[in-house]
């Protein structure tokens, strides 16, 4: 297995007015070529920031505490900016979370869509506004020809997404970051933009990092999923371990807050409280003033990661021998159940 | 719950076309007639591009028709003069929150100014004091803290920006309440938070909402009835478990085989039914009542056929 990338021990501090916000609180993580690791977590809970940080995109006010990011075996934290500019929109792109700001509303979006090419290869200006029109109509713009010219404001808010897939793609990146890029859009084009990311994943072997919280796109694209709370990664596994044999209270409580269509409950589940203020993290397990599974140890101490299997661990104090056993949610017992019978007699919790 | 039918809000026949007459003519909305009922919430859902933005943005009168009316309790708002008393009342009762958080809020102003921007302009608040204890409290009705209120929009995640937003918007009490993808950009738990709390605070107010979203499986839990657009028209309304249960039109059954579910083995068995637009083209077509408040966009034959199959 080619490892693409490599996080260690990345912490990220902010400075505001209000004081120093710790946005990033030693996260860990790897990716190997060809891979597909789903990243769910909380609003806030530093999803974005981890991944501006693997494509060098530090804010101002910005500042790395510890930790180093290897893309490809290269240390990206100490590159000079031209350097990561040649990375850039090369063997990393990004599709942003939010559309507008990653597009240029004063140029053309042909042009936006071309410049990839035309900054990393010795493509023709035409060329490459021939294949800026094929990868907009891949990525699902009507009229994709006759609309190279119009400008980011004429398009509804999922078609400026797939304008800004249609950038990422265009020059066949080893690893694309996907923050959250199918949020805008109807579920018919969802699946369309995710069979369309296996597609491009499949010829090209790219490595995919995907960010959303939505639970259904992730069980469909992920082969990995890290959960993410308060700054750090709090459970991690594959999508089956996640999906069928979760132990993080915060992903019992994720994975219970998911509408389905055959539900009947006329009340959503949702988890209580809201994430702690990164200013001022707290002490012990930052989850815990919302766990209703929380013991004392929650409030006194952070809970370090227990391994559940070789791929799968949880930062819960939960899984610690001396540990009560709990009565997990309805529905978590449902999943573990499916995990049971998936692994035999296989002893679940 | 909707006890009566009043229509709050009356669209009929609207048309909206972008540089008409030029290459890149888009027709936005075609000939687009619904009813919002006082106290109702009416969920628009559809594809990336059908529409549901230019609407929501036509019943704030945010552009001029190029055909058909927007009728709010009855008025034309069309005829509502700029800075009349009528237009000032208007703005008020007809809140919008908006698809995209990060374009959405001043990027120069405090959170605190950007949620009593409304506070300001309608003289809601006669004293700093009382200022900022109304921002504090709407801070703490959408889950955000005291705290917040000094900073800056860019000092917050997506999800965070999209409760200052719905702040904002409940800030002057408005009667209705257009959202705008409100929840797209949040993660799960938030989501249904704002789904309990908007509904709670339409409980409370006995506010309308017109939610638009793509994910239909949160549309179900908030909408009374749900409006499915494709293309710039309307292709179905009916009572959400009428479009859940039992839909007619092949668009709709298309987007509900899409919906994916939080279980990879069901996932990796799906298989989404493909809608080709064009079988809805071509014939005379029209949003008809196929069964009793449940409105379908066909032809004359493809209504008897809906009849016959139910
Ligand atoms: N430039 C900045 N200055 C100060 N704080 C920041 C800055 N950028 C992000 N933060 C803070 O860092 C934390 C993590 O933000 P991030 O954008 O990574 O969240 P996220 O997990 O992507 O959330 P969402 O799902 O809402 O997009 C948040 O508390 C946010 O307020
Ligand atoms: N100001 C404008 N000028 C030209 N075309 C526009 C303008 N605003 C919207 N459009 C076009 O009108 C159509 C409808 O756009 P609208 O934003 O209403 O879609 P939507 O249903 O909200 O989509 P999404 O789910 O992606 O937000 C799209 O084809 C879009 O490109
Ligand atoms: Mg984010
Ligand atoms: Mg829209």
């Amino acid at each position: 297995m080619e490892r693409i990338l490599e996080v260690k021990d990345l912490a990220i501090d902010f400075a505001t007015y209000a004081g120093t916000v710790h946005a990033i609180r030693h996260v860990d993580f790897h990716l190997d070529k060809g891979e597909t690791l789903a990243i769910v977590g909380e609003s806030g809970s530093g999803k974005s920031v981890t991944m501006r940080t693997v494509m060098g995109l530090l804010a101002n006010n910005a500042r790395v505490v510890s930790g180093s990011v290897k893309l490809a075996g290269e240390d990206i934290l100490h590159k000079s900016e031209k350097a990561l500019n040649q990375m850039r929109g090369n063997e990393v792109a990004m599709i942003f979370q939010d559309p507008m700001t990653s597009l240029d509303p004063t140029m053309p979006i042909g042009k936006q869509v071309a410049e990839p090419l035309l900054l990393h290869t010795k493509a023709t200006r035409a060329h490459a506004m021939k294949e800026a029109a094929r990868v907009l109509a891949l990525v699902g713009i009507p009229d994709a020809q006759a609309r190279l010219k119009d400008y980011p404001h004429q398009f509804s808010g999922g078609q400026r997404q797939r304008i800004v897939i249609a950038i990422a793609i265009i020059n066949h990146p080893k690893l694309l970051i996907a923050d959250e890029p199918t949020t805008a859009l109807d579920v018919t084009v969802q699946a369309q933009i995710v069979h369309l990311l296996k597609d491009i994943q499949a010829k090209l072997d790219t490595a995919i990092i995907f960010i959303t919280h939505d639970l259904g796109v992730v069980a469909g694209i992920a082969d990995r999923v890290a959960v993410m709370y308060a700054g750090k990664i709090i459970e991690y596994g594959t999508v089956d371990e996640i999906f069928y044999n979760p132990m993080h209270p915060y992903t019992w409580g994720l994975l219970e807050a998911m509408p389905t269509l055959s539900a009947t409950r006329k009340r959503l589940f949702a988890i209580p409280g809201t994430p702690p203020d990164l200013l001022t993290p707290p002490q012990g397990d930052a989850f815990a003033p919302r766990n209703p599974y929380a013991m004392k140890i929650d409030q006194e101490q952070e809970p370090p990661f227990f391994a559940v299997s070789k791929t799968h661990a949880a930062a819960t104090w939960l899984l610690h021998p001396d540990a009560p056993a709990v009565d997990p949610p309805a529905e978590i017992k449902r999943r573990k159940q499916i995990w049971a019978q998936k692994e035999g007699n296989h002893d679940y919790r | 719950m909707i006890t009566d039918k009043t229509p709050l809000v009356q669209v009929r026949h609207l048309v909206q076309t972008f540089n008409a007459g030029k290459k890149d003519e888009v027709r936005a909305l075609q000939d687009v007639s619904f009813d919002i009922y006082k106290g109702e919430t009416l969920g628009l859902v559809g594809e990336s591009g059908s529409g549901k933005t230019t609407t929501g943005r036509a019943l704030i009168r945010l552009y001029q028709p190029t055909s058909g009316e927007v009728l709010f309790a009855g008025q034309d708002i069309a005829k509502l003069k700029n800075g009349s008393a009528q237009m000032l009342a208007f703005r008020r009762q007809t809140q919008m929150i908006f698809q995209d958080p990060y374009a959405s809020l001043n990027p120069r102003m405090k959170v605190k100014d950007i949620i009593a921007e409304g506070l300001d302009i309608h003289h809601l608040v006669h004293s700093p004091q009382e200022r900022d204890a109304r921002v504090a409290e709407l801070l703490a009705e959408v889950g955000l803290n005291e705290d917040h209120a000094s900073r800056y929009p860019h000092e917050f995640s997506g999800g965070q920006r999209q409760r200052i937003g719905i702040a904002r918007a409940l800030a002057v009490e408005p009667q209705f309440i257009i959202a705008d993808e409100p929840i797209s950009a949040l993660d799960v738990s938030i989501q249904a938070q704002v789904v309990n709390l908007l509904k709670d605070i339409q409980d409370k107010k006995g506010l309308t909402y017109l939610f638009i979203a793509h994910d239909l499986s949160m549309v179900k839990y908030i909408s009374d009835r749900i409006a499915v657009m494709h293309n710039g028209r309307l292709v179905e309304l009916a009572s959400a478990a009428e479009v859940y249960h039992h839909p007619l039109h092949p668009y709709t059954k298309s987007l509900l085989s899409a919906i994916p579910e939080p279980d990879p083995d069901s996932e990796r068995q799906r298989v989404p039914i493909a809608y080709d637009a064009r079988q809805a083209e071509g014939g005379q077509r029209q949003l008809v009542e196929v069964l009793p408040a449940h409105y379908v966009y066909a032809t004359a034959a493809e209504v008897a056929a809906y009849r016959q199959s139910n």
